[in-house]
């Protein structure tokens, strides 16, 4: 509030907003992951994890330990630490720590849609959802054979039910419709959030607004390459770019006129900060897009803890644990599989 | 006087045009009939109450900070507790001169001519009430400082324990900025003095 959330900012969140920062020091760093290349099975890995802030949810697994029991034990670490934070959050800081689990909502709800349309089990798909994007009615969302009826029987209930406004139609949910959902709903989360965090003001504004431009302009650039060769139009892609970022509105109009991976990247290029990207990878390469992508965000993430005084940190956490477990995700699947020489090629260090 | 019709002289909006704006012989009659007591006991509470909503203010912008970062490293409680005690020292600096000022009151009769009190008690009352609000404006932005960078201090102690001498150090200059109101508001009210 008018550049002085150095004098407020305490008042309510100077307690959590500390203890963030004491969960970010727990985050593993390159000697960590250093230790974890060298390990020649899944035990070796949960030995090196004892000491760090996962030993404690690592030490009652029995032997023989899976990838997706690792994986399963460190999302709860960061879910724990989440609910604590978000018990003792006053408000705003609740509420903007809600919108940044939105995110797993959305991922959950299409999981589930998904599942169904493929008729697995509803209390297969519930395990496999994300622990933060949980939400009361969840296990009903199988019922539903289009979005009308998924908006009127379960989700109008949730925080998300805004969001659907604008994607309401009566057609069936197959593959294409729940992929053009996901990214509506999401589009219309990002701009919701973009405009909730302005409202915040200050240096939450400016340090969210930077993050979430990123965020939007990466779910631009992935919906494009993903479409290329389908039978999305112009039109239908411009309406699932969020209406904020730095490629909005004149980078949009060039990506939704993009036909191959040349075309996007000349898109891209005229936004200084992607030039800079896209000069990582050579031509041709687009397979490495992804790691560079991921590596720019991180860095984004890690120096939001430069500043003090706003909320971003939170966002920032969240995002660099879950890019910390599929760090994880990824070292342990290429111990399990015998993969060794691939194992630098999936982790992006954090620190 | 009523305090109404007191205004209306001073501000003399309802006069005939040619009057001025302000007429300055009534304003002047205004300040001279204000108690120099009232000045006086003005400027030590607001400089007690100023410095003390410094070191206030202070203080939770650095403990709850270092409360939520001893939870990861509790190491850095006690070191830390240097930060509150310079937030804390703000208040005493507030509360000393606040009691050096009020030594400075003394009884003096009116004049028993012009119904007015000597000139000597006059000065003396604007003197302590100039004083009391140097050291108290003064220690609100220093307790404030020291608050922030105290808070600071706790994050990046807890981080990276070799940081703490040198934000101590930054700490130490920002409670120094208390000590210049506190030596002014001393040298301001040194003058006063209610009997000639």
């Amino acid at each position: 509030m008018y550049g002085l959330e150095s004098l407020w900012f305490n008042i309510k969140d100077g307690y959590v907003d500390a203890v963030v920062r004491g969960h970010r020091s727990g985050l593993l760093t390159s000697p960590d992951y250093n230790n974890l290349c060298q390990c020649e099975t899944l035990e070796d890995i949960k030995l090196n994890l004892t000491s760090t802030d996962y030993g404690p949810y690592l030490a009652n697994e029995p032997s023989p330990l899976h990838t997706t029991t690792i994986v399963d034990r460190c999302t709860e670490k960061l879910v724990d630490d989440w609910n604590k934070m978000r018990t003792n959050a006053d408000e705003p800081l609740g509420q903007f720590l809600d919108y940044c689990t939105y995110g797993h909502m959305i991922d959950n709800v299409v999981l589930i849609v998904t599942g169904t349309l493929h008729e697995r089990d509803v209390h297969e798909l519930l395990d496999k959802c994300h622990p933060l994007g949980m939400f009361d009615s969840i296990a009903t969302l199988a019922v539903a054979s289009n979005m009308r009826e998924l908006y009127r029987l379960v989700l109008v209930d949730t925080p998300l039910a805004p969001y659907f406004s604008e994607s309401l139609s009566a057609e069936d949910l197959d593959e294409m419709n729940i992929e053009i959902m996901r990214n509506t709903l999401y589009k219309a989360y990002l701009d919701d959030f973009a405009a909730f965090c302005n409202k915040l003001g200050g240096t939450t504004a400016e340090v969210m607004g930077s993050l979430l431009s990123f965020e939007a302009d990466r779910r631009a650039l992935n919906i494009t390459l993903n479409s290329i060769g389908t039978e999305l139009t112009r039109d239908d892609r411009r309406k699932l770019y969020s209406n904020f970022g730095l490629l909005y509105p004149h980078g949009h109009h060039e990506l939704a006129g993009a036909e191959d991976f040349d075309q996007i990247r000349n898109a891209m290029e005229k936004c200084p900060p992607y030039q800079a990207l896209f000069n990582k990878l050579g031509y041709g390469e687009s397979q490495m897009l992804d790691k560079v992508l991921y590596e720019e965000e991180v860095r984004r993430l890690t120096d939001t803890f430069e500043q003090q005084f706003h909320y971003g940190v939170f966002y920032a956490y969240m995002r660099l644990r879950e890019q910390e477990i599929r760090n994880l995700m990824w070292i342990s699947e290429c111990v399990a599989q015998d993969q060794k020489t691939r194992i630098m090629d999936g982790i992006v260090y954090l620190f | 006087m009523s305090l109404n019709g007191l205004a209306q002289e001073v501000f003399s909006f309802q006069k005939a045009a040619a009057a001025p704006l302000i007429n300055w012989d009534y304003l002047g009659f205004l300040f001279k009939n204000i108690s120099p007591y009232f000045w006086s006991s003005l400027g030590i509470g607001l400089c007690v109450g100023l410095s003390v909503g410094g070191a206030a203010w202070g203080i939770f912008i650095t403990g709850s900070s270092l409360l939520g970062a001893a939870i990861r490293v509790p190491r850095i409680t006690s070191k830390n507790l240097i930060s509150i005690i310079f937030c804390e020292a703000v208040a005493i600096y507030g509360v000393i001169v606040a009691i050096i000022l009020q030594t400075k009151i003394d009884y003096v009769d009116k004049s028993p001519t012009t119904g007015l009190y000597p000139i000597p008690a006059m000065t003396a009352g604007y003197a302590i009430f100039a004083s009391g609000i140097t050291t108290g404006w003064a220690n609100l932005a220093c307790g404030v400082c020291v608050g922030i960078v105290g808070s600071s201090a706790a994050l990046s102690d807890a981080q990276n324990a070799t940081l703490f001498v040198k934000i101590l150090v930054v700490e130490i200059f920002g409670s120094a900025l208390g000590l210049f109101g506190v030596i002014i508001g001393i040298i301001v009210a040194g003058q006063a003095n209610f009997k000639p």
